[in-house]
């Protein structure tokens, strides 16, 4: 077995794994190895052939293969090292990496940092319990979208979607202009799962049906799927009595969501979030293993890749960070999701970062609202605000809350107003920095306006 | 017919289920021509490829039935057989758990039924005893029969190795080749007609699991009827594992040994089966009703059972046969050379290493001469798993063949190396189901997600067929329907639709 040493070794060549690796070369790291076990770099971006990434971050509007070719060329011009075709097999506590490839076999690579960016995988049919016969013609829309822009070849000519998930509005747009006849999208949820412009534009605009509240109930046909049966659902999710009918099909897409990769981090021993599936991870996305760091889908789902870059790019200064010595140190305070809002990431934030430089939480809300302020509160005190006309769960929140604007201070003092209020010492923990959603009047009298 | 083939045989065994290719490996001990047919694209394609994969102790049966006999007896033969073909056992023991004192009494008369049949060992324990065993059981369990000789195997991988070892020992399997006709004269029978083949038969073995009462039918025999009893399951993924260490029975009722919860030997975890009578053969649809009731049961054994780690589920059918509901075994009354195997319900996969040596010695009591083979090889070795190499092994294999470092499926950590040895071994393997039975890529948590289209390729390159004639079981269950850019060329309203993305992309 080869060794190779390392100050960074970075897991998966995605939009993640891409700008992270770059960004901890050019802040600074010595060696850092880039690997993807697929046979380019750009991961899932490569069969992103639609239009509609980069236009937040980079002011274009590009398909995912150039978006892609962005990065791909920063980070050849970084000095970045990639090894393709290369699967990790394990990681360990003390970032130690096991890797294959054909050519240079086993590998061992002892690395200061690692920062896990291996995206996510789609949830199955097996994951939502979708009875019925178990035919060819149910893929997951992911899969037939490699089918289709990778391989060039039609999974299906008749086609029904269950989920309304991005890439599920997107093939039934991709599968229509190939010439299949897309049937229905079904969401069991009474709004959409997707991105509003890709429900317009992949749906409306394609003339294609779009039930909510609605599911699949059964898939029908021994060998090839001929059929499903389709259900409208009651408040609880449940598939209502008499509601159902059939439609005929050849191929069922599913696109019920991503599950974020992290076979990898469990054998780490990288403790993981039960509500986003990922690793819970500081404002440096380091990891409850000290070390590995993680961005991207492995953290949490994100809708753009644009907050993706973002993300991967704080993850590439603080692994260099790391290797530098120039780790923040100090206090540092959790997060917290609070009112209408379903989860936080980073988990924690480091008291001396909020001071020296812009640091961003990522959000998403429980359900959808429309003119709020987003707030960052300690006990009842509003610390930072941000108006949003609208919230969507489809749609992640980013705050960026700018240097200095939340002081050591200023948590001190609010975290004691609130004890005082509550007439306790504090919380067990020490003070968190909670999000919350409230709507637009409530709050008129105080906090800081953004 | 007069387009077909014609080939001749000792023996012609009907249904390559567990059964069937026991049968066609203990007969290829024995110079005699060997013909194994099956309907479907690959062996164990039905009931075999869906069951709870269990070695039954045999306290179940009633003493006396064929079942209880060939159970006990099949039990034994188990470590010798799974060690001779390479096929994965693992002798766990199992446990009847007692969920109340009434259930108690159940489990003090199965001990006796168990005794009755044989079954060595059993042995009635306390409710401490079976938390230290399986902590997370009902903690309202009053105690359990634990059978020592209980365990697990995986029942595909048993036929395919059955399969293997037969063919390695000259016997012919033909796939995809439905048994459509039979001919009889003056009480035997004289011929087994394929669509595309037919074969004049000295005997004939019917192992056609659901299907065994219509092949007797094609002979002019109706001396049973197979009522199948659809059985649904629940898989759990590798994490959910840990949760058993060996197969859970509630207390059985009169048509079913009940809800398992249970470890299978590739490291997941199974719940099931339910029992349903369905009047159709090719019911294979598992329902709403049906799984709910699945996880009701496990739960009764496993409260804390992981349902947010499915990964797939399914159903499978149980060859019930009436009447008598036994195993029957023995030759077709009226028909001196054919010979049925039928109604093998569970415990048939436990049973079939028995089975085998009855149908055998039926055989030759029937007589056909048995003239041991001094070339027989037993051994069929299990073909290398990546995840089963040392990293020492995995590095020298990466060394001989690149294939071995190039990882398919990420789930399993199947090599490319692995899938083609699959698509090339002794048994025609042209199947994305087949890859999967044979390797695992595409068993795991992502249900072939990621490496579908990459083990489509594969099969397509390595067979030398078009990707669009790649089928996931045979038939008509091609994965894809053609090139994408097909419809392109012949439809204007897609040509218009290319210009707009084309114009979306400025």
């Amino acid at each position: 077995m080869s060794r190779i040493e390392c100050d960074v070794a970075v897991i998966g060549a995605g939009p993640a794994g891409l700008a992270a690796a770059e960004r901890a070369k050019q802040s600074g790291a010595g060696r850092v190895i880039l690997l993807d076990r697929d046979r380019e770099l750009g991961g899932i971006l490569n069969q992103c052939i639609h239009n509609g990434f980069g236009l937040q971050l980079l002011a274009q509007e590009l398909t995912g293969p150039e978006y892609a070719e962005h990065f791909i060329n920063k980070t050849f011009d970084s000095g970045v090292e990639t090894m393709l075709n290369t699967m990790v097999l394990d990681v360990t506590r003390d970032r130690q990496i096991i890797a294959i490839n054909s050519d240079e076999g086993l590998m061992r690579i002892d690395a200061e940092a690692i920062i896990l960016a291996m995206g996510a995988r789609e949830r199955n049919r097996g994951a939502v319990t979708i009875p019925g016969t178990r035919p060819a013609g149910v893929f997951t829309a992911g899969a037939a979208q490699r089918f289709i822009n990778m391989e060039g070849y039609m999974p299906g000519r008749r086609v029904v979607i269950l989920g309304s998930g991005d890439i599920g509005l997107i093939m039934a747009r991709r599968m229509t202009w190939e010439g299949a006849k897309v049937e229905a999208v079904l969401e069991i949820l009474p709004f959409p799962s997707g991105l509003t412009r890709n429900i317009v534009q992949c749906l409306d605009d394609q003339g294609i049906p779009l039930y909510l509240s609605h599911t699949v109930i059964s898939v029908k046909g021994e060998e090839r799927v001929e059929g499903v049966t389709v259900a409208r659902v009651d408040e609880n999710l449940k598939p209502v009595p008499g509601s159902e009918w059939d439609i005929e099909c050849d191929t069922l897409l599913l696109s019920i969501g991503l599950i974020p990769e992290n076979e990898l981090s469990r054998e780490a021993g990288v403790e993981l979030d039960a509500v986003t599936g990922g690793p819970v991870v500081t404002d440096e996305m380091e990891t409850s293993v000290p070390g590995i760091f993680a961005c991207g889908n492995v953290v949490h789902i994100h809708d753009l890749v644009d907050n993706v870059t973002r993300e991967a790019w704080a993850a590439g200064e603080g692994a260099a960070r790391l290797v530098t010595g120039k780790q923040p140190r100090g206090a540092t305070i959790r997060t917290r999701a609070g009112d209408g809002i379903r989860y936080v990431v980073p988990h924690v934030v480091h008291v001396q970062n909020l001071a020296d430089r812009d640091v961003r939480l990522f959000m998403r809300a429980t359900h959808p609202a429309e003119n709020v302020r987003v707030e960052v509160v300690v006990g009842d005190n509003v610390l930072f605000s941000k108006f949003e006309r609208v919230v969507r769960p489809a749609e992640m929140l980013a705050l960026t809350i700018p240097a200095g604007r939340i002081s050591e201070e200023a948590i001190a003092s609010a975290s004691l107003a609130d004890a005082g209020r509550r007439g306790e010492e504090g919380s067990k923990n020490g003070p968190e920095l909670v999000v919350r959603v409230t709507p637009r009047d409530v709050h008129k009298r105080g906090g800081v306006q953004a | 017919m007069a387009a077909t083939k014609r080939i001749t045989a000792d023996v012609v065994v009907i249904g390559a289920g567990i059964v069937g290719t026991a049968i066609a490996r203990e007969l290829s001990k024995y110079e005699l021509s060997v013909v194994l047919v099956e309907k479907e694209a690959d062996v164990a394609f039905g009931t075999t490829k869906a069951n709870t994969a269990l070695v039954h102790a045999g306290y179940d049966a009633d003493p006396g039935t064929l079942k209880a006999k060939l159970n006990v007896a099949g039990n034994a033969l188990y470590p010798k057989i799974t060690q001779e073909l390479g096929v994965l056992y693992k002798n766990t023991g199992s446990l009847v758990v007692a969920l109340d004192e009434d259930q108690m009494l159940h489990i003090h008369e199965l001990k006796i039924r168990g005794e009755k049949n044989g079954v060595p060992r059993l042995e009635v324990i306390p409710a401490e005893r079976l938390l230290e065993l399986e902590p997370h059981v009902n903690p309202d369990a009053v105690g359990a029969l634990w059978a020592p000789t209980g365990g697990i195997t995986c029942p595909w991988e048993l036929a395919i190795a059955y399969t293997e070892n037969a063919v390695l020992n000259g016997a012919r399997v033909l796939l995809s080749s439905p048994v459509i006709g039979i001919d009889v004269h003056e009480g035997r029978v004289t011929t087994v007609h394929c669509p595309n083949i037919s074969i004049d038969a000295r005997f004939v073995v019917n192992a056609a699991g659901v299907w065994a009462d219509d092949i007797e039918r094609m002979a002019g025999r109706d001396d049973f009827e197979v009522t199948p009893r659809r059985g649904e399951y629940y898989l759990f993924d590798k994490r959910a594992s840990r949760i058993v260490a060996r197969p859970l029975f509630p207390v059985p009722t009169p048509f079913s040994k009940g809800i398992v919860v249970a470890p299978t030997v590739d490291g997941n975890l199974l719940a099931g089966p339910n029992s349903v009578l369905t009047g159709r053969k090719d019911d294979y649809a598992t329902t709403a009703p049906g799984l709910a009731e699945v996880l009701e049961g496990a739960r009764k054994l496993i409260p804390d059972l992981p349902v947010r780690e499915a990964i797939t589920n399914f159903a499978g059918l149980r060859a019930v046969a009436e009447p008598g509901g036994d195993f029957i075994i023995g030759v077709s009354p009226g028909l001196s050379n054919f010979i049925n195997a039928a109604g093998i319900q569970s415990p048939g996969l436990t049973a079939a290493p028995a089975i085998a040596e009855m149908v055998r010695d039926i055989l030759s009591d029937a007589g056909l001469e048995l003239m041991e083979k001094p070339d027989f090889d037993p051994i069929r070795k299990r073909p290398l798993r990546f995840t089963e190499l040392t990293r020492e092994e995995q590095a020298r294999m990466v060394a001989e063949d690149p294939k071995w470092g190039h990882i398919i499926c990420r789930c399993e950590t199947v090599t490319e190396a692995e899938i083609v040895a699959a698509l090339h071994s002794p048994v025609p393997c042209t199947t994305v189901d087949g890859v999967k039975f044979r390797t695992r890529a595409g068993a795991g948590r992502c249900q072939g997600g990621f490496c579908g289209p990459r083990v489509v390729a594969i099969i397509a390159r390595e067979l030398g067929i078009p990707v669009e004639k790649v089928t996931k079981k045979g038939g008509k269950s091609r994965i894809v329907m053609g090139p994408s850019k097909e419809p392109l060329l012949e439809c204007s309203c897609s040509v218009e639709g290319m210009e707009k993305e084309v114009g979306d992309d400025v």
